[in-house]
């Protein structure tokens, strides 16, 4: 057994695996910084930190004469989320029950997906991560109301990697909001605003909760840098006669190796909205 | 259709493991059909047919190789491993001692990724590639 200690819970094989699909089916369509950015791991729950191969000044020295400086290495977080399920659905689901309340379970996931999102496009200062839209030294292009300005200002912002001399493809993760406007936006013609923007960028439009407005960034490779311990995982902690008390689990860094790759599309200040 | 490409209970592996057995049995079968084509050539007096058949060898060796690269993405490990073997010149035995050193290297357990699935997780790994 590891450390998620599942062989403890009163769950069958069968209600694992409903557990599972809904977590993957809805982690699958929420994690959108592993759209887009390159992804190492996992590499267990043993791993602690990430090699940054720098080092730091260590004032004092033991013996004279020796100089010591320290390795700086990057810690990896531990974001967990809480959920529990009802042993009656578990039990439901051993009966061949396909329509269980999962809800809780759902909205977790929706969570880490939303932590994991949020700390790759905007940082997680005390978890020493620098997020994409504050590591790039572009200045941001702000999107407008007026979503048929928007291929402009995706044109720009692929303008400003070219000029910095970062190549493509490139990506676009876009917030909620502004994702449904684009799908819901066709231009002169009735072309779909969708595909052309996808014609610019070369590459993908993620849906991004988290993103405020859009990020373009290069899908080249190497600019940025997201390094797995224990990827998402479901992890047992109690039960009583009435729920399962789980959680959602993993163990991850980021850092920004190209900070020139990316550049920041912020959402019209009155559209936005509360995460 | 039963198949027998599972080892373990499909309803137990994670998605991406079935996916990564699925191709473990294509590459198993890639390599099986070049050998069968290699087997008709040699005896194959039509030249009409043996050219039929070298053509179609040549899409298995392709069809073999876009399998392998696939599993050494998935198994970075592998392709360290793989790496220091193919495609080297020199003695192959000698090489493959020589590869053992990615294990010596503490390859297999702080650097290299684990198997997926294998740290107990739902196994989504990378989703970088996806259009939404």
């Amino acid at each position: 057994m590891n450390h998620l200690l599942r062989d403890l819970a009163p769950i069958t094989d069968r209600g694992w695996e409903q557990l599972e699909d809904e977590a993957r089916q809805q982690l699958v369509a929420s994690l959108a910084a592993r759209k887009l950015v390159d992804f190492s791991g996992p590499h267990g729950w043993q791993h602690s930190a990430t090699n940054l191969g720098r080092t730091e000044t260590v004032q004092t020295a033991v013996v004279e004469g020796v100089k010591p400086v320290r390795r700086r290495v990057l810690a990896l977080v531990e974001p967990r989320v809480d959920f529990s399920v009802a042993r009656s659905e578990l039990d439901d689901i051993a009966r061949g029950a396909e329509d269980a309340d999962l809800d809780d379970l759902a909205q977790a996931a929706r969570r880490i997906a939303l932590a994991e999102n949020v700390a790759v496009f905007n940082g997680w200062g005390e978890a020493g991560i620098t997020g994409i839209t504050a590591a790039t030294p572009h200045k941001p292009i702000g999107l407008t109301d007026d979503l048929t300005a928007c291929p402009r200002h995706i044109a720009r912002a692929v303008e400003v990697l070219l000029s910095s001399g970062v190549g493509g493809p490139y990506g676009l993760a876009l917030g909620p909001e502004v994702y449904k406007s684009v799908i819901e936006t066709t231009e002169h013609g009735g072309y779909p605003l969708f595909d052309h923007l996808r014609k610019i960028l070369d590459g993908p439009l993620v849906w991004a909760p988290g993103v405020d407005g859009g990020v373009v960034l290069s899908l080249r490779g190497g600019d940025f840098l997201f390094e797995c311990g224990q990827d998402i995982a479901i992890g047992y902690d109690s039960h009583d006669g009435e729920n399962v008390a789980l959680y959602l689990v993993e163990s991850f860094s980021f850092r920004v190796a190209t900070p020139e790759a990316a550049v920041a599309l912020p959402a019209p200040k009155a559209s936005r909205k509360r995460r | 259709m039963p198949t027998e490409q599972y080892h373990e209970p499909p309803g137990e592996l994670p998605e991406d493991v079935r996916t990564f057995a699925r191709m473990c049995t294509s590459l198993i079968e890639e390599a099986e059909a070049i050998g069968w084509y290699a087997q008709r050539l040699a005896l194959e007096r039509d030249e009409a047919a043996a050219a039929i058949m070298r053509d179609a060898q040549d899409e298995e060796f392709k069809h073999f190789s876009m399998d392998l690269e696939f599993l050494f993405r998935q198994t970075p490990l592998w392709r360290k491993v793989a790496e220091r073997v193919l495609f080297q010149p020199g003695d192959i035995t000698e090489n493959a001692d020589a590869a053992e050193a990615v294990f010596e290297e503490g390859g297999d357990d702080e650097e290299a990724p684990l198997t997926p699935g294998a740290d107990g997780s739902l196994g989504i790994g990378s989703l970088k590639g996806m259009q939404r």
